[in-house]
């Protein structure tokens, strides 16, 4: 069982949580010239990097806020979470 | 190679079964080879096999970083089928069928091919629907489906809930009766043996740390038994293919994640058929020993562990003893995870790459094992002639960008979710 720490309610087992996927993943820019390889790489495309990855998590049964995990995935140690619009400290 | 036969096994009873061949060596690498495949578990060692048969190929070197048939190929839940709507998927896995059908005949391997059927329960009505139009794209395609009622399947697994009050009643479902399951560690070493009888080097505890590209060709592998040689190399590492992709500035439509199945303890014959839930994930079939092999959903999240998390085991026991009741009594002997190279619209990567001499087979999600000898089959062709078979030439890299996926579940490109 992960136990995740939600930056609005603090530390929660996993249950409460649902997974949203790859956290450094732009969208391409609107309003912009967007070529068809920007938009292939942005929905098909992944790092899927052995070791820390940045991820997205929804505490569907808590606040429902979104927040980023910065945790690795072959150990499945969690280092930090944060809010959407700050950044994760990968120290 | 010794043939294996009941003469062969009382000639051998008479030695005390000492005096066995080896089943395949264990040699040192050599210098170079013709083709290196990296990945001694099933797919591997079948793309050596059909390499050395169909095309005579024989100086091949499979690199495997832990033991053969320590990854996937005996991590599985042993399934067959091919119940696919798509004509891609259909063909294919039909191919494979066939395959399966004679490969203890072929490979003089028991690999305990068990046609016991695969039942895809229905819980409504819309889903007898889409199960009949399933089955109908499945015989248009020359493969075995049957649609099944309720009263069918009162008759085959009587034990189901079938009682008014359950929270998804069985309305009837779908049966592919040449489906069914094979032993996952004989399918690996039945190759291995062929293979090395052929002259295929398996190597064992060797890891591939980089590879030697010059002018977009391929020249070599490096090792952690040194540097080898070749103008060919076949990838074939499921749930790593990324960690080498990076080594060879590719970037892949894939993600790792960890899925699990667990056993319970063996008990009297029960369940005849592999049978799937169809309001949730769970599949469950018996083995020959008698345990209930169970398995279900990915855990979630990104995941490169050999090992789950408890939720997802719970999870999908819940959806287990919502259909099986009376599995709430078994005691469970062991659970397990393998790691999924999930692609992004659920079917498998078998193709050239930017690389010249670089082929890659991934993406096989949870449907790996029952693909491993039609996938072995096409590899090999797709490497001794540079280029693909028919029937793996839409599993190529470019649907990610000309929109011709083959999304066979339709849930996007989020594989946490299916």
């Amino acid at each position: 069982m992960l136990e995740i720490k939600c930056p609005f309610c603090g530390k929660r087992s996993q249950n409460e949580f649902s997974y949203g996927g790859d956290a450094t993943i732009q969208r391409p820019q609107l309003g912009e010239e967007i070529s068809t390889e920007d938009w292939d790489n942005f929905v098909y495309f992944r790092d899927n990097p052995r070791g820390k990855h940045s991820e997205l998590w929804h505490h569907v049964s808590g606040c429902r806020q979104w927040f980023k995990v910065l945790r690795d995935t072959a150990t499945h140690e969690i280092f930090d979470t944060c809010k959407m619009n700050e950044d994760l400290n990968d120290q | 190679m010794q043939n294996y036969s009941v003469f062969s096994l009382v000639k051998n009873a008479f030695t005390n079964h000492e005096n066995w061949e080896v089943a395949w060596k264990d040699p040192e690498p050599k210098k170079e080879y013709d083709v290196i495949i990296v990945g001694g578990g099933g797919h591997g060692l079948a793309t050596a096999y059909y390499l050395a048969k169909e095309h005579g190929i024989t100086n091949v070197a499979i690199l495997e970083k832990g033991w053969i048939g320590g990854g996937n190929v005996g991590r599985n839940t042993t399934i067959l089928r091919s119940n696919y709507m798509f004509d891609s998927n259909a063909h294919f896995y039909e191919f494979g069928m066939k395959l399966w059908e004679t490969l203890s005949q072929e490979l003089n391997y028991n690999v305990m091919y068990s046609s016991r059927g695969i039942i895809n329960l229905a819980h409504s009505d819309a889903q007898m629907n889409a199960y009949a139009r399933r089955g109908n794209s499945m015989r248009l395609n020359g493969i075995d489906a049957i649609l099944l009622g309720r009263d069918d399947l009162k008759k085959m697994i009587p034990f189901a809930d079938f009682s008014d009050t359950c929270r998804f009643p069985i309305h009837g479902g779908l049966m592919q009766p040449r489906g069914g399951t094979a032993r996952h560690d004989a399918v690996a070493w039945g190759y291995a043996r062929q293979a090395d009888s052929m002259g295929v080097d398996i190597i064992q505890n060797c890891e591939v740390t980089g590879f030697d590209v010059n002018n977009g060709k391929i020249e070599g592998v490096q090792t952690s038994r040194g540097n080898i040689k070749t103008k060919k190399v076949g990838l074939c590492v499921a749930g790593s293919t990324t960690l080498l992709a990076d080594m060879l500035n590719m970037r892949l439509p894939i993600e790792a994640h960890v899925l699990q199945a667990c056993v319970s303890e063996p008990v009297k014959p029960l369940l005849h058929q592999v049978v799937t839930f169809g309001a949730g994930h769970f599949y469950c079939s018996q083995s020959d020993k008698g345990e209930m092999v169970m398995g279900g959903d990915l855990d979630g999240y990104n995941s490169y562990a050999q090992r789950g998390n408890m939720p997802m085991i719970q999870h999908v026991l819940t959806g287990g003893l919502a259909v099986f009741p009376n599995f709430s009594r078994l005691k469970m002997l062991r659970t397990w995870g393998g790691i999924m190279d999930m692609s992004m619209d659920g079917s498998p990567i078998i193709d050239k790459t930017h690389i010249e001499g670089v082929y890659l087979n991934c993406g096989w999600c949870y449907g790996g094992f029952k693909a491993t000898p039609s996938s072995g089959f096409v590899f090999a062709h797709t490497i001794a002639q540079d280029q693909v078979h028919k029937l793996n030439s839409d599993f190529n890299l470019e649907r990610f960008h000309s929109g011709k996926i083959i999304d066979e579940k339709g849930v996007g490109p989020k594989p946490w979710i299916g």
